[in-house]
């Protein structure tokens, strides 16, 4: 089984791209599962379900969803194996822009748009730049040289992922995309032993843990304090 | 190839000087040099304590890793001969019903201007993307482009700044909140132009002649009218970019001078390909692609015939925009024989 990790902001197109995507798949012979993971809510599932795919979601609740992902993932693969699919899919919404779900050698692409502005590309961390393959959506709502400016923004911050457009509501580069993402070498059987890309903060601090008191005296651990001088840093 | 031992020992300032793209490599990582200009590279990251790596959520050796792979990449491209697309070929697919076009093999040479016909959803757009795409048998429509007769690099598919095509879309708007110069000097960096301020210069000239009414530099680019916001794109796309293949795909509602617009677009070292459904801009092209159903049906090459009628449907263009003029500034018609 091919296991491919998307990501990226959310309402960025992961979903649009995943089900044309998943089209351009198909037409080739190939089945398809998905996983979906979020925080507090999707409907994602059910979009998925009336493409015709196995389907699987997990809400993290009071969690990172890409903390969440890393507890889950082995499972979810086994997951996808018992189902006999040729290629699993996980989607999760990239929430806090410092998180990243990619493992060392599982094939990682992020969904980012066009719309996002010009310094997303900049505060975007792990989840861009360790992607190996980057996706751009709602380009058909802007001009050409405002893709270009974007894209060689992209580009910049991770110049050795390959980087293409997707038309999410059209399909138009979905099936480019296709011959991207499945490779008839790979065959995983379980993601046991992996490492994350890169790894997620490892700060835990009172509120972690569930305090809800504001003050001084209720925070331990891992607390950092913002400099109240004159500069903003 | 330059290799990271190399880039190491180089001064921060030095390196900017050699390889000035490599600003925009530092700027976008967030990589704050401005202190350190004579300070080396691997001097630079080493001040850096692993916790603020973890900050910033950068890893060292993976910077290393991209800054060479960017640097080479731009040099490769600043060495490439540019403009040495003399033709490319498109070999027959299949249509929606997986039956083989209707042709042998279309080859396109520099200079020439095709358009594209056939109903909405027939795949006009398709076609074009295959275009850019340098299809290989790996698109819905199986078909292959030849460049020069031979099967291309497909290494060059993902590259943001050496781009074989320059689309003009149908879609024309900005969402970036900038100036017209600020987005033309990001543009101009993005696709590695040497001279940005004369090159912007003339953009914003070729677009204030294509567009009726005038902006200048600092007008923000969300202000822009439509007409005005396509103006500054079709001049843009033809001053700025080298690409040999023009691609435009259905420009008629814009609001400018189409005939003005596409002299500007076409010129002798450029293939251009249009999809279109108006009948003077698909005639002033040599040949035109009939689609039908996903594939090429039929290739036309407009006759003498033909180009007469051009010259009457221009005729009925001009009075149309004429009229249109009038009635914008509010007098009444008359019929002009
Ligand atoms: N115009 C345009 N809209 C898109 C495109 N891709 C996705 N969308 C829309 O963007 C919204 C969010 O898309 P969705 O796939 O749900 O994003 P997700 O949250 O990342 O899964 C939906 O309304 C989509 O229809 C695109 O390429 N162009
Ligand atoms: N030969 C083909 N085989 C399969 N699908 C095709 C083919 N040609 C076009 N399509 C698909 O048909 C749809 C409509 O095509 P499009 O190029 O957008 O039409 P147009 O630009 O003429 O309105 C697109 O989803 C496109 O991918
Ligand atoms: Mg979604
Ligand atoms: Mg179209
Ligand atoms: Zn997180």
């Amino acid at each position: 089984m091919n296991l491919i990790t998307i990501s990226g902001p959310p309402s960025s197109g992961k979903t649009s791209v995943i089900i044309k995507t998943i089209e351009a798949v198909r037409q080739r012979g190939l089945t398809v599962g998905i996983v979906k993971f979020d925080c507090l809510y999707t409907d994602d599932d059910i979009l998925y379900e009336k493409a015709g795919v196995p389907v699987k979601k997990g809400l993290s609740g009071s969690l990172c969803p890409d903390h969440y992902f890393a507890s889950n993932i082995e499972e979810v693969v086994r997951w996808g194996n018992v189902k006999g699919v040729d290629m699993l899919i996980t989607e999760s919404a990239g929430l806090c822009n410092r998180c990243s779900p990619y493992l060392v050698g599982i094939k990682a692409i992020c969904v980012i748009d066009n719309l996002s502005g010009i310094n997303t590309p900049k505060k975007i961390g792990p989840m861009l730049k360790t992607a190996d393959v980057i996706v751009i959506t709602k380009g058909d709502i802007v001009s050409q040289a405002e893709r270009e400016v974007f894209a060689s923004r992209v580009h910049s911050v991770n110049p050795t992922a390959k980087i293409i457009p997707v038309n999410g509501l059209t399909g138009q580069g979905a099936y480019e995309l296709s011959t991207l993402v499945y490779s008839k070498e790979e065959n995983t059987e379980s993601v046991k032993g992996m490492e994350l890309r890169y790894p997620m903060p490892s700060a835990l601090c009172s509120y972690c843990l569930g305090e809800t008191r504001i003050g001084e005296e209720f925070q331990m651990g891992n607390v950092r304090k913002m400099k109240m001088g004159e500069n903003n840093d | 190839m330059i290799e990271i031992k190399d880039l190491e020992v180089m001064t921060i300032g030095d390196m900017e000087k050699k390889y000035p793209f490599v600003l925009s490599f530092l700027e976008n990582n967030k990589l704050d040099t401005t202190n350190f200009k004579e300070t080396t590279f691997n001097d630079y990251l080493e001040q850096f304590h692993p916790d603020e790596f973890e900050e910033l959520a950068l890893d060292k050796e993976q910077i290393k890793k991209n800054l060479v792979v960017f640097v080479n990449q731009m040099l490769s491209f600043l060495g490439m001969d540019k403009d040495t697309v003399e033709s490319i070929t498109i070999l027959p697919g299949v249509d929606k019903n997986g039956k083989r076009e209707n042709f042998d093999e279309l080859t396109i040479n520099k200079s020439e201007i095709i358009s594209i016909v056939g109903p909405t959803g027939s795949g006009k757009s398709r076609l074009l993307a295959d275009i850019e795409w340098a299809a290989n048998k790996d698109t819905p429509t199986m078909r292959t482009l030849l460049v020069n007769g031979e099967i291309p690099d497909h290494g060059n598919r993902f590259s943001t700044s050496n781009k074989m095509v320059a689309q003009l879309s149908q879609n024309m708007n900005f969402v970036m909140d900038l100036s017209v110069r600020e987005f033309l000097e990001l543009h101009a960096q993005s696709r590695m132009v040497e001279n940005p301020g004369e090159v912007i210069q003339r953009i914003v000239e070729a677009a204030n002649e294509l567009a009726g009414e005038k902006f200048d530099m600092d007008t923000p680019v969300t202000g822009l009218s439509g007409g005005q916001s396509r103006a500054l794109m079709i001049a843009d796309t033809a001053i700025l970019s080298t690409s040999p293949i023009v691609l435009i795909d259905e420009i008629e509602n814009a609001g400018i001078d189409r005939k003005r617009a596409l002299n500007l677009l076409v010129n002798e070292e450029k293939i251009v390909l249009m999809a279109t459904h108006d009948p003077s801009l698909a005639l002033i092209a040599d040949k035109r692609i009939i689609i039908k159903n996903g594939g090429i049906h039929k290739i036309i090459e407009t006759d003498e015939n033909e180009k007469v009628i051009l010259k009457d449907l221009e005729q009925m263009d001009l009075i149309i925009n004429e009229m249109r003029a009038r009635l914008r500034s509010g007098e009444t018609l008359e019929k002009i024989d």
